[in-house]
């Protein structure tokens, strides 16, 4: 999976560079023109993406789709101040204008030079490949329709089956001011089950799917469809049968894997730079001390290989990395990018990440963990005399001033003395993360990391995510039921 | 440093690529085509505590392709809409429509359906802003709320101005484009107290510069609304009224409209299948569209089929009189279409209103909602439960800030249960509602 540095920067070039009739040399005075009077860093970011979209309905594939996207977008800072513009095209005179453009934030001050070239290479955490040529368009369809096949043969109960298959084939450039300059490939496919079960006209729905940076034929040599076809049943039905979510303060016990979603909210978000540096989380000025319980231990980590969150390089051309954020429970470290890190004094880890060419650069989690404890799960679910064992989320939201986050459960189970007892209605669950963290009081042996399906929002920007955790018990969180 | 937008050339442009994909797809043996393609510009800055922080120039467009190869679809979309990238966005289509199966459902809207009056629906205002006016109108919308006491600090305020082009053609010869605006301003401050930090926004936004509040009133209402959070408890755990303010009712119908969409229905994914007919709200409660109203958010004559569009009635005097569907969506039903392809376009309520403080009143004892976070809305059951933060309620007045709890119930019961609506209506998107009054949820907090 060592794919040789140099050729990872030809194949940039030749895809994002050669067709507008540049060569990596001409960015040179294109970011001459992003570093006027006043600028103290400029970076231009080129991109070239191709989705592709399979969904089947009703049995069959009635819809796929097909999306081509790229761009160059120019950033020039100045102290706090940051200048911003893009083009879809990437020639020389687009490099001109929007260079002009995003510089003129600040109109005096000395110009700086940029810095000579420091090509960056980082680890390779995935193959740089195209995910999207190693299936055939009739395997494409013949993996949906084994879903299909094997969701509808499940259960009788089954009414509805529908299935996409969605990969992206993703090149990108980065060249600063500061000498860096540096290229990725990044594939990226993920596969979907969602079924509609109706029996006795109630109707529920269960849906199951993953996938990370590798090709679209590991999909089907992995036997996705028929796995994840087979939960997506299983989680419909176990909902079929769900009673009304108690209302109050229970204690809860998270199951291992996405249920890390937890941390994502509860502390990711409040600990990534740019909130940090402004003094708007509530984790702000804290580094040093204590906010979690003893034993947590959360970490972000970009250099899982072939995660869904996975960076080789970020969004700025700094290598991904190994990321220790609470170390047994003390605040260690935060996310940073160039321009928070340079601005509070620290140095970059690795987190710059946009959505795309048109987006700015913002501290991001990339794969968020907590590590393994020492408990067995069962003894976990022992100790619980009436609470919530929550299997799977949909998703998730944080205020990160006030520290409340909220995630919904989509699967979870009455625990009663000790037992797992009746699956109940999906709830939300709501908590001040700071706290929560302090109610971790048994963290399981047993940790494990999702199966590929995180989006991570922020300020309107979407970014594939993961997550993962052991079995773990908070002694006491709010739940959103209905039940009295 | 603003660049220069000239619509009607660009919408010029776009007509002319649109027109030149569905030949290209007729050409390359598409048996039908339909082509949306969309230019936008705009400008946007943020300030911090009294600093310029971000001024961003936005230029996009794209051009999607669908192609029908008999009853066979195939869909291809680019960010580049010049000519060579419209070639390999058709050519794509078509060899995708040579991989998927038979849908008997597919194709385009029917002929007839086709939008014939395409009015000026006075929706496009262009704002002549330079950067630098930007920036003054965002510091001091900003300064506005920061000077207030109590406020801690500034979590930025936010000036954006935009304008764009659309274009929808299809191979039935219909070609519609519109021009449209959209400008607004908003401001997110912090205060604190010994509780901990707080933090609220107010914004406005408008399709004509000279209907947004002025910056000093979004200031000011946003300190007004992050103070007033300060010294939040926890209200009690049971079953109690609660008052969802203007934009979080505005949610609700949002909730209403995903369930009696056509793409829910056909899928069975709604709690609200086979349900037209049936009483879902009081008698006294109506809910229209009207597309068509002039300088409003969502106004357009035609919808994402190319179809007319028309004044609806989704709910009359409480019962399901419609629902939203498209052409597809339509023929997949066996009904006809809404012309709702794209969505709503523009709900308004028709209801006997009263004031905020009526509602507070008749509610006695429970929760005004101004916050809920997360996604916990089930379209399929209409089971709802979600994170919440507003204000205490007790003997028919605000009595204190309440915040970490949830807010649980059905959609089919909180409808059913509505018992009022206020007259403090938000005008600000494309769902015009006040406030709405639920008779009872479940309330979970300490």
């Amino acid at each position: 999976m060592t794919a040789s540095r140099p050729s990872l920067l030809d194949e940039a070039e030749s895809v994002l560079l050669t067709p507008g009739g540049l060569t990596l040399d001409d960015l040179d005075l294109g970011l001459g023109h992003a570093l006027g009077p006043g600028i103290d860093y400029a970076d231009l970011y080129f991109q070239r993406s191709w989705h592709e979209g399979w969904v089947l309905e009703d049995g069959e594939v009635k819809e796929a789709s097909y999306n081509i996207d790229g761009g160059v977008g120019v950033r020039s800072l100045s102290g706090e101040k940051t200048g911003f513009a893009y083009s879809n095209q990437i020639t020389a005179d687009a490099l001109a204008e929007t260079g002009r453009t995003a510089s003129g934030i600040v109109r005096s001050g000395s110009g700086l030079a940029v810095a000579p070239r420091v090509v960056v290479q980082g680890e390779a955490r995935y193959g740089g490949v195209d995910p999207l040529t190693g299936l055939s368009a009739e395997e494409k369809i013949a993996l949906l329709k084994e879903a299909d096949r094997v969701a509808r043969a499940a259960d009788p109960a089954v009414s509805q089956v529908s299935a996409s298959l969605t990969g992206v084939h993703e090149v990108v450039l980065v060249r600063a001011s500061d000498g860096t300059l540096a290229a990725d490939i990044r594939p990226l496919v993920r596969f979907n089950v969602s079924v509609i079960v109706v029996r006795n006209g109630r109707r529920e729905r269960g849906s199951a799917g993953g996938g990370g940076r590798y090709p679209m034929a590991r999909l089907r040599d992995e036997g996705v469809a028929e796995r994840f076809a087979k939960e997506a049943v299983r989680q419909a039905l176990v909902n079929l049968e769900a009673i009304d979510a108690p209302a109050g303060q229970l204690p809860v016990v998270l199951a291992p894997g996405w249920p890390g979603i937890l941390l994502h909210e509860a502390v990711g978000h409040g600990l990534e730079g740019d909130f940090n540096r402004k003094g708007s989380s509530a984790f702000a000025g804290r580094m040093g001390q204590r906010v979690a319980a003893k034993g947590v231990t959360v970490v972000d980590d970009a250099t899982l290989v072939d995660r869904r969150g996975s960076m080789t390089i970020d969004d700025e051309g700094t290598p991904g990395q190994y990321t220790p954020l609470i170390e047994d429970g003390i605040l260690t470290g935060y996310m940073q990018d160039k321009l928070n890190a340079r601005l509070m004094g620290m140095a970059p880890t690795g987190n710059a990440r946009r959505e795309s060419f048109a987006h700015l650069p913002m501290p991001r989690m990339t794969n968020t963990v907590m590590l393994a404890g020492q408990h067995d799960p069962a003894d976990i679910l022992r100790s619980v005399k009436r609470g919530l064992y929550a299997v799977s989320f949909g998703g998730g939201q944080v205020d990160i001033t006030s520290g409340k986050f909220v995630f919904s459960a989509s699967e979870a189970y009455l625990v009663e003395d000790g037992r797992i007892t009746a699956p109940v209605k999906g709830a939300t669950l709501i908590g001040n993360g700071p706290e929560a963290m302090g109610r971790v009081s048994m963290i399981g042996h047993d940790m494990e990391l999702d199966t590929g399906i995180g989006v991570c929002g922020k300020e309107g920007q979407g970014v594939p995510v993961g997550v993962g955790q052991p079995t773990l018990k908070l002694d006491e969180l709010t739940v959103g039921g209905t039940a009295s | 440093m603003t660049q220069a937008f000239d619509a009607a050339a660009q919408q010029a442009l776009l007509e002319s690529r649109g027109q030149m994909a569905l030949e290209l797809a007729r050409r390359l043996g598409a048996d039908a085509c339909e082509v949306g393609a969309s230019v936008d510009q705009g400008v946007g800055v943020s300030v911090r505590e009294g600093e310029v922080e971000t001024v961003e120039l936005s230029r996009d467009q794209g051009i999607a392709v669908t192609v029908y190869v008999g009853r066979r679809k195939g869909s291809a979309s680019s960010t580049d809409a010049g000519e060579a990238s419209i070639r390999a966005v058709v050519e794509k289509a078509i060899s995708i429509a040579c991989h998927t199966g038979e849908d008997p459902a597919s194709g385009l809207a029917d002929a007839q359906l086709m939008a014939r009056e395409l009015p000026d629906l006075d929706v496009h205002h262009p704002w002549d802003l330079t950067t630098d006016q930007a920036i003054e109108l965002a510091l001091a919308c900003e300064s506005a709320g920061r000077c207030r006491p109590g406020i801690m600090s500034s979590d930025g305020a936010s000036l954006s101005s935009g304008e764009g082009v659309r274009v929808y053609a299809n191979s039935h010869g219909f070609l519609g484009s519109q021009r449209g605006s959209r400008h607004s301003l908003s401001c997110m401050l912090i205060a604190q107290d010994e509780g901990g930090m707080q933090r609220d926004y107010d914004y406005t936004s408008a399709r004509h510069p000279r209907d947004l509040l002025t910056p000093e009133q979004v200031g000011e209402s946003a300190a007004e609304r992050t103070l007033r959070r300060l010294g939040a408890g926890r209200p009690a755990t049971g079953r109690m009224p609660v008052l969802f303010d203007p934009t979080l009712a505005g949610g609700l119908v949002g909730s209403l409209m995903g369930a009696i969409a056509g793409g829910a229905l056909y899928r069975q994914a709604s709690f609200l299948c086979d349900r037209l007919g049936d009483a879902l709200f009081p008698e006294w409660f109506s809910l229209q569209e009207r597309p068509m109203e002039r300088g409003a958010m969502a106004s357009s004559p035609f919808d994402g089929d190319g179809v007319q569009t028309r004044d609806n009635v989704f709910i009359e005097k409480g019962r399901l009189a419609s629902y939203m569907l498209s052409a597809y969506s339509a023929r997949r039903l066996g009904m006809q279409t809404t012309a709702n392809a794209g969505g709503a376009r523009n709900l308004r309520i028709d209801a006997p209103l009263a004031t905020r403080d009526e509602l507070i009143a008749r509610m006695e004892r429970g929760v005004l909602v101004t916050e809920l976070m997360g996604q916990g809305v089930n379209a399929v059951t209409g089971d709802y439960s979600r994170g919440a933060a507003g204000f205490w309620v007790e003997d028919g007045r605000i009595q204190h800030p309440v915040e970490e709890f949830t807010i649980a119930g059905n959609l089919e019961a909180m409808f059913r249960g509505l018992s009022g609506v206020g007259s403090d209506t938000d005008t600000r998107g494309s769902i015009h509602t006040g406030s709405w009054l639920i008779d009872e949820m479940t309330v979970a907090g300490s």
